[in-house]
């Protein structure tokens, strides 16, 4: 049974991968109480996962004074996670395509374009410095309890 | 969390079998090194049995693609085997299935290798 209750947590991180694995495993349970099918779990895990190794491998470049923050918000109607780093900033329409011919066999750059396929929304913002993506998963009736 | 490898040899074709997640950081590095490995050995004709690979992220797609390529620079080929659910649809959305010679069943995948 989905939890509707709106809720929320924030935490700030340093710049590792055991703050991705935290960051993942955080957004996983989320979504678990937010309702969503045994197929959609492992999407968001991941799409927020690549968020957080953006934040972390592109932004902050494993920076030790640098920090990433992850906020986790569920409302009746939506799953929203916050990833913000202290990085240069993102420009996302700079991203090249990775399905375009010319990219397809590049060792990387597809985290962008994975987060954005298992999500609803995905929204940057240039912070001061850095970048926070805003990933958005809309729940159904039935997932918001409702 | 991590990642396993063990190699064997079939018909002159060396077998990866991978287990775990392929993820940045040590999944990543571990079929990097373990490829390297094959490829020193004189070998270029691999299989990645990915049938035990339950997660991968970004970073796991880009290093089987870089996986690939550099065997296929060495004039080897790279296979990938018995794909689970989960990599068989990120191949899927990121384009890359058609790019990978995919098999699901490890004696014909072992007999496609070009003699």
């Amino acid at each position: 049974m989905a939890d509707s209750t709106t809720s929320r947590m924030t935490f700030t991180l340093d710049s590792s991968l055991d703050s991705v694995n935290k960051i993942e495993q955080t957004a996983e349970q989320y979504a678990t109480r937010a309702g969503f099918d045994e197929d959609t779990i492992p999407h968001i895990a991941m799409a927020v996962r690549e968020a957080a190794v953006n934040a972390v491998l592109h932004g902050n470049a494993y920076d030790p004074h640098k920090h990433i923050t992850a906020a986790f918000e569920t409302t009746s109607d939506t799953l929203v996670i916050r990833i913000a780093d202290q990085g240069p900033g993102l420009d996302p329409d700079t991203l090249p395509d990775p399905l375009a011919p010319e990219n397809i066999l590049r060792g990387s750059g597809r985290g962008i374009f994975l987060i954005r396929a298992f999500m609803d929304e995905v929204h940057f913002r240039q912070l001061h410095p850095g970048t926070e993506l805003t990933l958005i998963k809309h729940r159904t009736p039935a997932q918001s309890g409702t | 969390m991590s990642m396993k490898v063990s190699t064997r040899q079939v018909d002159g074709i060396t077998i990866l079998d991978l287990s775990g997640r392929i993820t940045l950081g040590e999944g990543s590095v571990t079929i990097r090194d373990a490829v390297r490995d094959v490829l020193a050995k004189g070998s270029n004709k691999i299989l990645l049995n990915l049938g035990d690979i339950n997660y991968i992220d970004s970073s796991g797609i880009g290093e089987l693609v870089s996986a690939f390529t550099t065997v296929k620079n060495s004039g080897g080929e790279l296979k990938l085997l018995n794909l689970t659910k989960k990599v068989h649809d990120l191949l899927q959305i990121t384009k890359l299935y058609t790019v990978f010679d995919v098999k699901d069943d490890e004696a014909s995948a072992i007999s496609s290798y070009t003699k």
